[in-house]
């Protein structure tokens, strides 16, 4: 019954998106003014009804329907509870169904609290929002049921694949879908601004929460993600270029760029036509980034191998608001192209180099994650890794940071070269400074030793602006940019330390046996088994000191699922603040001894510490914004309120 | 410096240079991918046209049933990756992947040595047992054709 429910109400929110498309765009015309109003109530009965449909999937997760085909696929009666709930979202049928879900309550939200566009940018709007909605319902109730029904039900379930069922992953894809569905919004938002015409100040600031919401969920799930993969896998290595990677690196790229050449047309009015164009853009890569994760069409260490007809139906839905939006973009460009001038050194220009070269970024990581795809049409199959990304991603990375450390400290529209010499002359000298240092005292490869040298460069440049400001009064957002930019700084320092110092061991111990790797003395004490909720495992007690000191005990464990069969190592981690120390427990090698992997990974947490720095940054600037825009319309209100009230007395 | 250029020559200048950054990163993607197609190499490929040593590549075949060896310390491994056309012997230090016997497919990130073994520094894992890296799907089925003639004979 609850999965009819869901079926039901999931058909009548994809009736309730098609009227929303329909009435959104006949109330751009005068004749159609009547249907206006039908718009925003339909947003929010969409939403609610969706809401309802996504609910009814989570109940008959939680009570493991077995009825339910999906339910049969992915989860089991012995699950933990935690597991069944995300073994909702962590399929197919269930991901879309998410994904449509946030959508439709994202226009909700959009109908519900935003006044400040032109009535009819903002119906167009949600007539865009609705059709890009209508797509994806389309595709679930057409192609991927999630609430198909099986008969005679299932005697058990078969599972949820044993690397999904780990707290980080569980949580990970709904983040990263918040991101997506974010630059949805956006993409709608530039869709129904290029339809009236209106691409002003206003338009952007509008925008910008929801790119800056959708940039602070990508940043969380991207980090998320590198970490699971770090300590899951049990390979150590923390970026691996694979296309489900880049898949959701390539959206973060273009949100970027988008959330900074927003600033500018927020606050001065330029770059509209490209603001709009990233726009396209940004939600573009969520949709290629689908496809490539669900369509199963290319390698990844990943692998959620779906069908090739759901590939198809996603490649169409691209191809429809991609080419769709493209060609607006081609009739209306020149239309709102003209704006502000500004000089080549300002602020402006600043964030117009960073978003070229954040746009070159992601042409490569774009040409790099297909390429293998068009090689195999011409039947030669390649498979493009890290010594294409890297060092040709770095070209543009590496010049893009200086520019990140100096741009801030511009003035908007023109500004002169004598004004920001010192701070630029006090950058320079840290980067060789501290290159020189690194080179002469650890010896390390060119890659690392740049990023190190420019991790405290940008570390340095991202404080520069607070010189001579109240800190008191500084507003959040100026915080937020400055923490995002430290937080880049970060990143890159844990990146540069992990790849320049870790140490690696690789030892067949017999019990009571000793290795040294890095500053810690590994002892392995013993090996025994032990069982979970739905697997058992081999666990080795390992007694760690660092530099000789206390004793601190590790326990990696290699797991065996039963449903699915399967075996997961499950890394043990000690976290110090200077680095981490990585175990992993391989095979019973001859002779009683036990295979153990073991790495000193100097400072490697950084990686992810910076992550976590620039969402915050994120939230920051987001918490600004929105209490400027609240703080606005309460003086307007009571502006308005006071005016009413003289006018009464008089 | 450009504070005598009009403003909109300034934009041009700009634009201009966006352009010329985004055609160098195309051309800079298109070049680094021409030299990257060699990248993965199936045995035979490697026999026929031998990457330098020391350049890093992936390596992807099936492993050979009893070619599987153990060495004295216990963590490093022997085995030979074939194609059905030609062998290539590997040589892998440190935990294999879950999923890694003899007959089973396999993706070995590394270096040809001087003297015709490839030092693997990874061996790709696989999620699941259905996972097949995707560059070897062909070959399974050649695979599967030679181990159907080898029994029926």
């Amino acid at each position: 019954m609850i999965a009819e429910i869901g079926l039901a109400s999931l058909w009548l929110a994809a009736a309730l998106a098609a009227l929303q498309l329909l009435a959104g765009f006949l109330a751009q015309r005068d004749s159609g003014a009547a249907l206006a109003e039908l718009v925003r109530p339909a947003a929010v009965l969409q939403a609610l009804l969706c809401g309802l449909a996504f609910l009814c999937l989570l109940l008959v997760f939680v009570r493991t329907d077995l009825s339910v085909a999906l339910v049969a696929e992915n989860s089991h009666s012995e699950k933990p509870f935690i597991f069944k709930l995300a073994g909702a979202w962590g399929n197919h049928e269930g991901s879309m169904l998410l994904w449509v879900t946030v959508m439709s309550l994202a226009g909700g939200l959009i109908a519900l609290i935003e006044r400040r566009l032109p009535e009819r940018t903002m119906l167009a709007t949600l007539a865009a929002q609705a059709f890009v909605g209508l797509g994806f319902y389309a595709f679930l109730l057409l192609s991927s049921n999630p609430f198909e029904r099986l008969s005679p039900p299932a005697p058990e379930g078969q599972g949820l694949n044993p690397l999904l069922q780990d707290m980080g992953l569980a949580f990970h894809p709904p983040t990263l879908y918040l991101g997506y569905v974010g630059l949805s919004v956006a993409f709608s938002f530039a869709v129904g601004a290029l339809l009236t015409r209106q691409v002003t100040p206003d338009f952007a600031r509008v925008m910008r929460p929801w790119v800056l919401g959708a940039w602070i969920f990508l940043t969380l799930g991207i980090t998320a993600g590198s970490y699971w993969a770090y300590y899951e896998l049990g390979w150590g290595g923390w970026w691996f270029w694979d296309p489900v990677e880049n898949a959701s690196l390539m959206p973060w790229l273009a949100a970027t760029a988008l959330l900074h050449s927003a600033s500018v047309l927020a606050a001065r009015d330029a770059l509209r036509a490209w603001t709009i164009m990233l726009g396209v853009v940004a939600f573009s890569m969520s949709m290629i980034g689908t496809f490539l994760v669900r369509s199963g069409i290319l390698t990844s260490v990943h692998a959620f191998a779906v069908d090739p007809e759901r590939g198809t139906f996603i490649l169409a839905l691209l191809a429809i608001y991609i080419g769709g939006a493209m060609v607006l973009f081609a009739l209306r460009a020149n239309t709102v192209a003209e704006g502000e001038r500004f000089a080549v050194l300002s602020r402006e220009g600043a964030l117009v180099v960073n978003n070229v070269m954040l746009s070159a970024i992601l042409g490569i990581v774009l040409l790099g994650t297909l390429y293998p795809l068009l090689a195999e049409a011409f039947g030669a199959k390649v498979s493009v890794g890290p010594p294409y990304f890297n060092p040709v991603g770095a070209i543009f990375f590496l010049p893009m940071l200086l520019v990140l450390a100096v741009g801030p400290l511009l003035r908007w529209r023109r500004d002169s070269f004598a004004r920001v010499k010192w701070p630029v002359i006090l950058l320079a000298a840290i980067v060789v400074l501290a290159a020189l240092a690194v080179w002469v005292f650890a010896g390390i490869a060119i890659l690392p030793l740049l990023g190190m040298a420019l991790a405290l460069c940008v570390a340095v440049g991202s404080f520069l602006p607070l010189r001579g400001r109240s800190l008191r009064r500084l507003p959040l957002t100026v915080w937020g940019m400055v923490i995002a930019h430290f937080g880049v700084a970060v990143a890159l320092f844990g990146m540069a330390a992990d790849s320049a110092f870790t140490v690696e061991k690789l030892v067949a111990a017999r019990v009571g046996d000793t290795a040294e790797v890095g500053p810690w003395t590994v002892t392995l004490a013993s090996v025994a088994p032990v069982a979970g909720p739905n697997w058992t495992a081999l666990e080795a007690r390992l007694g760690v000191r660092y530099q000789g000191g206390r004793e601190t005990e590790l326990d990696p464990q290699a797991r065996s699922f039963w449903t699915p069969p399967q075996q997961t190592s499950e890394s043990a981690l000690l976290t110090r603040w200077n680095g981490q120390l990585y175990a992993v427990l391989g095979g019973e090698a001859e002779g009683d001894r036990w295979q153990l992997r073991l790495w000193w990974k100097p400072f490697v947490t950084y990686i992810w510490y910076g992550g976590l720095l620039i969402a915050l940054g994120g939230l920051l600037a987001l918490v600004g914004r929105v209490a400027g825009d609240v703080k606005r319309r309460t003086a307007l209100r009571k502006g308005a309120e006071r005016r009413v009230a003289m006018e009464n007395a008089a | 410096m450009a504070g005598a250029l009009k403003p909109k020559h300034q934009r041009l200048v700009l634009l201009i240079v966006a352009l010329v950054a985004l055609i160098g990163a195309a051309l800079l993607a298109a070049w680094a991918l021409r030299n990257q197609a060699s990248y993965f190499y199936v045995p035979s490929d490697m026999r026929a046209n031998p990457p330098e040593a020391g350049r890093a590549v992936r390596l992807g075949g099936m492993v050979q049933q009893g070619s599987l060896q153990t060495a004295p310390d216990g963590v490093t491994i022997h085995f030979l990756v074939g194609d059905g056309k030609a062998q290539v012997p590997v040589v892998f230090s440190g935990i294999v992947p879950d999923l890694f016997v003899e007959g089973s497919g396999v993706v070995a990130e590394g270096s040809l040595r001087p003297d015709g073994t490839f030092v693997a520094d990874n061996l790709l894992a696989k999620h699941d047992e259905n996972y097949m890296p995707r560059e070897l799907e062909d070959m399974t089925k050649d695979q599967a054709r030679a181990t159907v003639a080898e029994t029926t004979q």
